[in-house]
């Protein structure tokens, strides 16, 4: 798509393969793999959006119109797996990929082969798992979550887990690059604690990523061998317990979902200062908060279970754990507050959509802190509630972020500048039909609407409707984002220069615009006061 | 959330309000400033940006209010973990099991005495069925049980309980994982093959409260309601003594219930982890 084009105009800079397939199958370059990630990204997020339609559209009024049943479980379940593994990460993973090594001066990933084999896995996992919803037995319809016994009532288990493998072994992959590249390839006077937030996110969402896919890759390869091969890992009558599936699950999953925010926190910390003008408020409470945050994900993962029946002791541990997240969580809020304040702020699209960032990921973390307090959880839990808390902190928290960095960066990756009209046109309808679309969902659950139904009581019909709507437009709001990129990409006559934004401090901004194929082949000469957190003291 | 009718539901919806009500202030102050701040700092007035970016104090007080915050929540959501695991003093206990996609209900004491065979299949009611065809042509807002719209939240055999009387909930299932959940009851817990969960509940208005199955579990999911009708203590006893009788004769009524033992088999298997009691 973006390929051919992005090849003429990086044909002038040296290194820079002429053949397409040799430049794109078989790159090392950390840019044009960096590019490759985030055009698959944005492919998987229509995909999945595509899913998320049909769901609203048979939510739209009460009675079946559309879809059988079956197939709305289908797609409860590919829209999930496909958002997440096939969206939300492969998007970090390219800004990373784009990013990490100009931020801190490196050449390139350290292990740039790797980089290459980690992406291309990517598209056959998804062929794998999407080929099942035009296979005689249909998709995966037990949720993403893979419940064992729903689960293995399927006939695609082996896609799915096959699927999930190489999912796994590409993220670790992905990780491994990350963790090598910063710490070996920093450039001199480049320190730990003077690396830009995002790298710092990024280093530590990586070991988040070594740590539980492995986690999750032994899940699912029980779940096949119960399937096919007689075990009884997850099944009751054979001695097994299904519940240990979804301990084994969500210590995967709690920590999964901070890998799906932990980068996004990194790129709003780079956003927030470069638009206030003003450095980034508690620099080393940032970082610390991560880690915090990090830390703590591993030892609250029952707390997607509180009404699988836990003994008290287990409840009361886990709901402390759970509200424990609020303190960093809240501390990184304050401190982005606290770096507006004082500031001399402007709102380019980046900036607008990280401030929506900011007060709808809270508003999500507030819901989170509700979901928390176990007495109500039995009431929120499998609700709609808990369908609009994670969508607040994945679609306005995780890809408002992505999308901010997008625009932040686009200039820098294109050479152009994207239309800031159009962009502010794709905030504002952005974020009003987000919320159009999730806040009532809220209400819904409080009203006692079960989450994963195709259909419901009447006096669910308005609010569903009303969000159905806001569903559609938010979709069709994002077909403005591909005219802003394409446009950016292949039309736009405005030079980006060097440094694109006023305020932005940083190595990114040093190499000229479009970043070049090769750069920092010399390791760059670090000035602190150039750096966004060069004189770091607090 | 609904305040609920039975003795335990109101500290969930205590709960929710007073989280409610804490997210809302803090939201307030936190969105406040950043308001303030878009407004009184843009470089459009002439703001200019300054050099701060760190204040011991501030960081401090941040980080310890939302800590005492915590602790508060903290102490009444333990108080109302504590009551609600505890099932001891139960005057009756009734047997819920999850089916793909209905449940059944088995009456298995009251009062200290055992009850025979009392125990039936509870699924959606026919009129609801049909409605929730695909391309039905039926209207989901004609089907009406006295006046209320009970568009798949209606059963054809309800769990009939006593008011006022301490109810403990025996809960697994048959085949895949279910979520047994009546929102006016406070709770929902899981129903999971091979594991007997235990809950309770104490109904204080008589009634009927519906509810929906929480866990996904299948094509149907959406179409296994649940019905409780809760008594007064005399007519329930009047009704129990009924169905016992029933019971008894082995008359065609009792197909429902010859069906048990054949369909509770799963259940049977190893339980390896219960709740208290």
């Amino acid at each position: 798509m973006a390929h051919a084009a992005t090849h003429d105009h990086h044909d002038d800079h040296h290194g820079a393969p002429s053949n397409f397939f040799v430049r794109w199958c078989m790159s090392t370059n950390h840019k044009d793999i960096g590019t490759l990630y985030l055009v698959f990204s944005l492919l998987m997020f229509f995909i999945g959006g595509s899913f998320a339609m049909v769901i609203r559209a048979e939510l739209f009024k009460p009675g079946l119109q559309l879809v059988q049943p079956y197939f709305f479980n289908e797609m409860t379940t590919m829209h999930a797996l496909v958002m997440i593994f096939g969206a939300v990460m492969p998007a970090f993973v390219g800004l990373g990929n784009w990013m990490i090594p100009l931020m801190i001066g490196a050449p390139d990933m350290a292990l740039p082969r790797m980089n290459n084999l980690s992406f291309w896995i990517l598209p056959f996992a998804f062929a794998l798992l999407l080929s099942t919803l035009f296979l005689p037995g249909g998709g995966p319809a037990g949720g993403w979550t893979m419940y064992p016994p729903l689960s293995l009532q399927g006939d695609s288990v082996a896609y799915l887990v096959f699927a999930v493998h190489l999912m796994g072994i590409s993220s670790i992959m992905g990780a491994i690059n990350i963790i090598a590249t910063i710490l070996n390839m920093r450039a001199p006077g480049m320190d730990l604690l003077k690396m830009p937030v995002f790298v710092w996110s990024w280093l530590i969402t990586a070991f988040l990523l070594i740590a539980v896919m492995p986690v999750l890759a032994g899940a699912v390869t029980m779940l096949l061998t119960d399937k096919y091969f007689g075990t009884s890992f997850f099944n009751a009558a054979g001695g097994g317990d299904p519940v240990l599936f979804q301990h084994i699950f969500w210590f995967f999953g709690h920590p999964e979902v901070y890998i799906m925010i932990l980068p996004a926190f990194g790129l709003v910390s780079e956003i927030i200062p470069t638009f206030a003008r003003k450095p980034i408020f508690g620099y080393k409470a940032m970082v610390f908060a991560i880690a915090s945050i990090a830390f703590l994900s591993f030892i609250v993962w029952a707390h997607h279970m509180f009404a699988v029946g836990l003994p008290l002791g287990g409840e009361i541990f886990f709901m402390y754990a759970t509200m424990l997240i609020a303190v960093p969580t809240g501390v990184k809020v304050f401190n982005w507050v606290s770096t507006m304040w004082g500031g001399s702020m402007t709102f380019e699209t980046p900036m607008l959509f990280a401030i929506a960032f900011v007060i709808l990921f809270t508003i999500g973390g507030f819901s989170g802190l509700m979901l928390a307090l176990a007495p109500a959880d039995f009431q929120y839990h499998d609700s709609y509630f808990v369908v609009a808390h994670f969508h607040y902190v994945l679609v306005t928290g995780a890809i408002f972020a992505i999308i901010a960095g997008t625009y932040y960066w686009l200039p820098k990756w294109t050479g152009h500048m994207y239309s800031e009209f159009w962009g502010k046109m794709h905030f504002w309808n952005s974020v009003i039909w987000v919320n159009v679309l999730f806040f009532p969902q809220h209400f819904l659950g409080l009203a006692g609407m079960p989450r994963r139904i195709p259909d419901y009581n009447v006096a669910f019909a308005n609010f569903n409707m009303i969000s159905s709507i806001g569903g559609f437009l938010f979709g069709a709001s994002q077909l403005i984002f591909v005219g802003v990129i394409i446009h950016a990409v292949w039309f736009s006559k405005k030079k980006a220069p060097d440094r694109v934004w006023e305020g932005a401090k940083g190595l990114e901004w040093t190499v000229p615009s479009p970043a070049p194929f090769h750069t920092f082949e010399l390791p760059p000469v670090i000035h602190d006061e150039e750096l966004a957190h060069g004189h770091v003291e607090d | 959330m609904t305040r609920g009718a039975s003795e335990w539901s109101p500290e969930a919806y205590f709960l929710n309000n007073v989280a409610l009500g804490v997210c809302v202030v803090i939201g307030i102050l936190v969105f406040g400033a950043m308001f303030i701040a878009m407004f009184r700092f843009r470089k459009s007035r002439g703001a200019v940006a300054e050099k701060w970016s760190h204040n011991t104090m501030l960081e401090i007080v941040w980080t310890t209010i939302p800590v005492i915050i915590l602790i508060v929540l903290a102490y009444l959501a333990t108080g109302g973990l504590r009551t609600f695991a505890d099932t001891t003093g139960s005057e009756m206990t009734v047997k819920v099991t999850g089916y793909q996609w209905k449940w059944r209900y088995d009456y298995v004491d009251y009062k200290g005495k055992a009850i025979e065979k009392v125990g039936f299949m509870s699924k959606l009611d026919h009129e609801s069925d049909e409605t929730r065809q695909l391309n039905s042509g039926l209207d989901p807002n004609a089907v009406k049980v006295d006046g209320y719209n009970t568009y798949l939240i209606n059963v054809d055999k309800p769990l009939v309980v006593p008011v006022g009387t301490k109810i403990r909930f025996v809960i697994t299932a048959g085949d895949v994982i279910h979520s047994w959940w009546v929102p006016a009851l406070g709770w929902k817990m899981d129903a999971i093959p091979g594991i007997v969960n235990a809950a309770w509940t104490n109904i204080t208005e008589p009634g009927e409260y519906r509810g929906q199955c929480a866990e996904l579990c299948g094509q149907d999911h959406g179409f296994m309601p649940i019905v409780v009708k809760a008594l007064p203590k005399a007519e329930f006893e009047k009704w129990l003594a009924e169905q016992e009788a029933q019971a008894k004769q082995p008359a065609p009524a009792a197909a429902s219930t010859a069906a048990a033992p054949a369909t509770a088999q799963a259940t049977d298997a190893p339980v390896s982890q219960g709740h208290q009691g």
